[in-house]
């Protein structure tokens, strides 16, 4: 099985702006990508800014195109739909939130590798921590048409976290009904998403692990993991100045020494972490 | 057609030391990369004697149009590198110079005789932008330890030498001055201006190598007159950078007395920004206003 690194063209474009869906606390931003590939991998990312006001926000900043993992690709005629899910919570998201209709959308990718299928025999369960949902939905939606074209069970377990309710409304968009916990108990119950993992590691561990969320979750999720023998694929984060190897800054610690997530990850196997920092 | 130090360009735009990984980017774009490779030479990373990890994350900070750096120089190493990376590089459509950095006198000139009998490496460039550990001083922040360690180096190969000098120096036409006495071909500048940023909620230093380098439009206005300076005090060609990201800007460099120019922070937002930028220098030239200044508009 060759790495699910779709190669990127070697400039950034712009795509326009089709769509801005408020989900609550998020903003799922769709644009028109006419001429990158058509066929990105769950789990890759594009860097994004804004075409016009880009700078000049709070810090008089963003500087830097910021990056994204996608959340759907849809082939169109012209082209592809690309979604990013997006919270504000700094100049650089503030700005792609405010991104309005036929605005110009910078980007560049797609970038890094993707998920790799389950290991043989094991069903696939999807771990997300708020915005970490992101990743997972293109993936859901993916492993769920493959089950349904080798005539398997429907499609894989999703097990969504979220902070209150109005971050919860993101689980709208997946096709099966996830499973959701909220730290305030809002929606679901008062736990964590680890907590669901357990629970399903404990009944039935001949699983493979896909999570994308904050640090300690992901750290939690390689645990658990570890301690029941399942492989885990982390799709994880980290400041980034360009996204494809050039400025070295987005390192994490592996047991193998520094990796950059941008051109080696940003899914990373669990096994190749001693801990998610 | 244009000539640095003797090795022919097709065009005067090239990327700063550490901005570009050539490598990295082919595995990120593939070929394309090299069908449409955005430089008119490529500066390596800089390479050191032994293998570097770098520095420990965070690595980066966004500051009002720039970015503070703190990496480390992670590199192979010089075996490494002449083992795994240069053979990549010279597949590049362009002249290859290749960043060397010494903790010693020494140890930079063992590395400048290695790298410089290699026939893939059309130039050097020596990064003085470090402590040399039998003195203490940063080597290109004094005229007398970087007239040393270019005489050491200007000893072991015959290959163009070009300096990349700090602005983190009292007076860089001073150290440009004393590198060219030495037998540097050319000078280049400016490196990373020395920086910080504290963590928003405990006030200790954000990143992990406690400070950084200033990079980006930030550092354009200070760039352009440590060029006109330096430029007004050598003969030798420069290589101008700092905040570069339009032609406009390219060209006032030039104008400064650079020969050519570098792209550096401005390729992490867009990796093919050196073609624009040499399509819009070109675009001026062809005007005949790249003579005029860029920031006269208020």
């Amino acid at each position: 099985m060759s790495e699910p690194r779709t190669l990127a063209p070697p400039e950034r474009r712009i795509a326009q702006v089709s769509g801005v869906e408020r989900l609550g606390a998020y903003e799922l931003i769709t644009a028109l990508d006419s001429s990158g590939p058509t066929d990105p991998r769950p789990g890759q990312f594009y860097m994004l800014a804004a075409e016009e006001g880009w700078g000049g926000g709070g810090d008089e900043r963003p500087y830097l195109p910021r990056a994204f993992s996608y959340a759907r690709a849809r082939v169109e005629d012209d082209g592809i739909a690309l979604s990013f899910l997006l919270e504000a919570v700094g100049p650089g998201t503030q700005r792609l939130a405010e991104l309005a209709p036929d605005e110009g959308l910078a980007l560049l990718g797609p970038l890094g590798v993707g998920f790799r299928p389950p290991a043989d025999g094991t069903r696939a369960l999807l771990v997300g921590g708020g915005i970490g949902a992101a990743p997972l939905l293109c993936w859901e939606e993916e492993l769920a048409a493959e089950a349904q074209s080798a005539g398997a069970d429907g499609p894989p377990a999703v097990l969504l976290g979220f902070r209150s309710a109005a971050h919860a409304q993101a689980a709208a968009l997946f096709a099966a009904e996830p499973q959701v916990v909220t730290d305030d108990g809002s929606v679901g119950g008062r736990a964590l998403v680890t907590e669901l993992l357990a629970a399903e590691l404990d009944a039935d561990a001949n699983a493979t692990v896909y999570a994308c969320g904050p640090p300690a979750m992901l750290e939690a999720v390689r645990s658990l993991c570890s301690e029941h023998d399942v492989p885990a694929q982390l799709a994880m984060e980290s400041g980034m100045a360009c996204g494809f190897g050039a400025c070295f800054g987005c390192v994490v610690p592996t047991r193998t020494g520094y990796v950059r997530l941008c051109v080696d990850g940003p899914v990373l196997d669990g096994d190749l972490l001693e801990e998610v920092l | 057609m244009i000539e640095l130090c003797g090795v022919p360009l097709r065009g005067p735009v090239l990327n700063g030391s550490g901005t570009f990984d050539a490598i990295a980017a082919r595995r990120a774009f593939g070929d394309a990369l090299l069908e449409r490779f955005p430089f008119h030479a490529f500066v390596s990373k800089t390479i050191t004697l032994a293998p570097r990890e770098g520095n420990p994350p965070p690595r980066l900070w966004e500051t009002p149009a720039g970015l503070i750096n703190s990496i480390g120089l992670p590199n192979k190493g010089l075996h490494g590198f002449l083992e795994s990376d240069l053979p990549d590089l010279a597949l590049l459509p362009v002249p290859l110079v290749v960043s060397v950095m010494g903790f010693s006198r020494e140890e930079l000139a063992e590395l400048a005789a290695a790298v410089g009998e290699r026939d893939e490496v059309a130039m050097l460039e020596l990064n003085v932008s470090c402590p040399n550990v039998e003195t203490g001083l940063i080597m290109g922040a004094d005229p007398t330890e970087t007239a040393l360690a270019v005489e050491r180096v200007r000893s072991r190969t015959s290959k163009p030498l070009i300096v990349k000098l700090t602005p983190n120096a009292t007076d860089p036409a001073a150290v440009a001055a004393a590198a060219q006495d030495a037998g540097a071909d050319a000078v280049s500048l400016v490196n990373t201006l020395k920086g910080m940023a504290l963590h928003p909620r405990t006030g200790e230093p954000w990143l992990g190598g406690g400070t950084g380098g200033v990079s980006g439009p930030a550092i354009r206005a200070v760039a352009l007159e440590q060029v006109a300076a330096v430029a007004s005090a050598v003969e030798v060609p420069v290589i101008g950078m700092g905040g570069i990201s339009t032609g406009r800007h390219a060209a006032d460099f030039l104008a400064a007395g650079a020969t050519v120019v570098a792209i550096g922070t401005e390729s992490f937002r867009d990796p093919a920004v050196g073609h624009r930028i040499a399509a819009e220098l070109e675009a001026l030239s062809l005007g005949g206003s790249t003579r005029a200044p860029a920031s006269t508009t208020v």
